[in-house]
């Protein structure tokens, strides 16, 4: 679960990690006010569970509150396109009003869980404000990882190698030890998948600050957070994919596809994507409807796809193990009938009671082309384009 | 001889709620010697009439010389449940529960470092062997046939996909092994090639990968050194975004790695049989065996 910046800050706070002074505002005259007490020059930041939002004016420099006031209302209630959301973009509802600070040097920070390495990992550079993932590429070398103690932790020692790692200057080394100790906790202590500072900052007058803060929050140990679970923000969601998390399905929107999918197994559904677009259509969605999903969850999801408007075709590619296909038939008649949804269909299904759903959807008088397996879904697929491009 | 399960499996279940009892009865219906259920406050009761209860792993251990268990218990009980069957001193436990917090995966996994006992998954369909009707966990026993072909997956449903493709191009399996979609998990695809490549039964391998991590890298290296078998391989994911969860939990693109097509590339170079779609590992399969 993604949280905003003033909420990953609030937590920051919480564990002592050393923040700039800021305040969250929800509209311009709120800002003002901020923008007064916290005095001088301000920062204006759009609060959206998207990166890249200073490259597309979601971050902003100001020099009054009369000016923090014009800029937080000529973004409140606008929608940021970032290279990181949908053309849609996302919706800012609120902006935050950080004090400046004079900057010496940037660093960056962060911690994940290494599956491969089993245990949180804490990787710093000293290439502060760039994307990570760009200094992973080009310079490998100026990132430096230590992996916490599954059992243990993570050791002072630890954090003081990261810190001389990072080239902070002496009388910083110990706060930023501290901080790396401290924002540590915040990983483990709230079953992060994510905590990034980008940029850490020196000051001129050698404090180090968290400048910037995101943390994402695991959803498998949400439940035992209930503190946390509050903090979502559901705007900040695609629609559909907001309406799939209510009804507890994995799906996840891509932009500009064409063909619907809904399968069950969340390794079929990748391969059923892929096959979707080696047929030569890009696929609408991720879908998993699970193994265990009654017709109420099916008709939900079979919605969610028809409801999304650039699907021109739905793929379904059941292989039920523990789940029934007649029951995922009768699911899929009941929402297309009841959408009446005149979307062409391909369906491949397999496994626990196939034959009966077969028939069900045979003799729904629905546009379905069967098709055998994966393969033949390919197949359908590019003749049923071909057909509806002909027609065209 | 089949890897990890077989003749001798005596299958402890644990989490008998709707799904567990399911699977139970679909494992017993197939012949799988189940001799324990455990469930707490049941002690003296039979599962079905026939299987004993216990209220703790270790005393239905005791009392049945089970040397194999698997989880059903919702995810928020499921490390708990590991430490139990690892404490019990288990051969094999496979843990199916979906959605257990990485973290606690994080200590199962420090915890079981030294220790005998093997676990798979979390998140995972588990192990089945045809030729000695051993089913320890969810693949469905009526797609499989027995045979030579040993498959590995980090997916349920793709592990069915294959297993229903090799038997429409007449190849049997000698047993299949789902690892499961968590990013920290037990045992890994380079620790089932070792198995599959010290089997006398398995002649070929069928790996399924997806994007994330760098477990298939991994294999790639230990089949190019160790792996004498011809593998089949096929990547799910090719399409997918970056920076976004595919369903499972570790199938998320972070970095250049995780791609589809850097996987891909690794397994081609370790001289593995890549199809470029999962959809043609049977056919894949059929032309490398003849």
């Amino acid at each position: 679960m993604n949280i905003h910046e003033y909420q990953a800050k609030e937590i920051l706070d919480r564990f002592g990690v050393p923040t700039p002074h800021a305040e969250v505002a929800s509209s311009a005259a709120e800002a003002k006010e901020i923008a007064t007490r916290i005095g001088g020059r301000v920062v204006v930041k759009a609060q959206v569970h998207a990166g890249g939002r200073g490259k597309v004016g979601g971050v902003k420099l100001v020099n009054s509150p009369e000016e923090a006031e014009e800029v937080a209302g000529a973004l409140i209630g606008t929608r940021l396109v970032t290279n990181q959301t949908g053309t849609n973009g996302v919706p800012v509802e609120k902006v935050m009003i950080a004090e400046t600070l004079d900057i010496k040097d940037e660093l960056y920070l962060s911690i994940v869980i290494d599956g491969d390495v089993g245990a949180p990992v804490v990787m710093a550079s000293t290439e502060g404000g760039m994307d990570i993932e760009e200094v992973a590429d080009s310079t490998p070398e100026k990132i430096f990882r230590v992996a916490g103690d599954p059992l243990i932790g993570l050791s002072p020692y630890h954090a003081r190698d990261i810190a001389l790692a990072l080239n902070v200057p002496a009388k910083a080394v110990r706060p930023t030890t501290q901080l790396i100790l401290d924002l540590y906790r915040v990983f483990i202590e709230n079953d992060c998948s994510l905590v990034e500072i980008n940029p850490l900052v020196i000051t001129e007058d050698d404090q180090v600050i968290a400048l910037d803060a995101k943390i994402n929050l695991e959803d498998d140990a949400l439940y035992r957070h209930p503190e946390l679970a509050g903090l979502r923000d559901p705007n900040q969601q695609d629609p559909l994919e907001q309406r799939a998390d209510k009804a507890d399905l994995a799906y996840v929107k891509l932009e500009g596809g064409r063909v619907g999918c809904m399968v069950n197994g969340a390794g079929l559904a990748m391969a059923t994507m892929d096959i979707t677009k080696a047929a030569g259509a890009d696929p609408a969605n991720f879908l998993d409807i699970g193994g265990s999903a009654d017709q109420e969850r099916i008709e939900e999801a079979f919605k969610i796809i028809a409801d999304d408007e650039d699907v021109e075709m739905i793929l379904v590619n059941l292989f039920a193990g523990i789940a029934r296909s007649d029951i995922v038939a009768q699911g899929i008649v009941a929402a297309a009938k009841e959408t009446n949804a005149q979307i062409p269909m391909v369906v491949a299904m397999r496994g626990t009671n196939a034959e009966e759903g077969i028939k069900i959807l045979a003799d729904s008088g629905l546009d379905i082309t069967g098709a055998p397996d994966l393969a033949g879904a390919a197949v359908a697929i590019k003749r049923k384009l071909q057909e509806m491009e002909g027609s065209n | 001889m089949a890897i990890l399960v077989g003749e001798d499996t005596r299958l402890l279940v644990q989490g008998l709620g709707r799904d567990g009892t399911f699977q139970a009865n679909r494992t017993r219906d197939y012949g799988t010697n189940m001799v324990a259920a455990v469930h707490p406050g049941r002690d003296g009761q039979k599962f079905e009439d026939e299987v004993p209860y216990f209220s703790t792993v270790a005393k239905a251990v005791e009392q049945t010389g089970a040397n194999t268990g698997v989880i059903f218990v919702p995810a928020p009980f499921a490390m708990d449940a590991i430490i139990e069957q690892i404490d019990a001193g288990l051969e094999l436990v496979v843990c199916i529960s979906e959605g257990v917090p990485v973290l606690d995966m994080v200590k199962v996994m420090a915890y079981i470092e030294d220790k005998p006992t093997r676990l798979i998954g979390s998140n995972c369909p588990g192990v089945l062997s045809p030729a000695s009707k051993a089913k320890v966990g969810i693949v469905p026993a009526n797609i499989v046939r027995p045979g030579n072909v040993g498959v590995v997956s980090r997916s349920g449903t793709l592990t069915y996909e294959a297993i229903a493709q090799l038997v429409q191009h007449g190849m049997g399996q000698s047993t299949c092994v789902g690892i499961g979609g968590d990013p920290v998990h037990g045992t890994t695809f380079t620790d089932v090639l070792e198995l599959f490549q010290a089997d006398d039964e398995t002649e070929a391998i069928v790996l399924i990968g997806e994007i994330g991590g760098i477990r298939e890298q991994l294999a790639a290296e230990y089949i190019k050194e160790h792996v004498t078998k011809p593998v089949v391989a096929a990547i799910a994911g090719n399409s997918a975004p970056a920076g976004k969860r595919m369903g499972h939990a570790g199938a998320i693109i972070t970095g250049k790695a995780a791609l589809a097509s850097e996987k891909n590339k690794a397994l081609a170079e370790a001289g593995v049989h890549v199809v470029e779609s999962p959809a043609f590992i049977g056919a894949k399969m059929k032309e490398v065996l003849g």
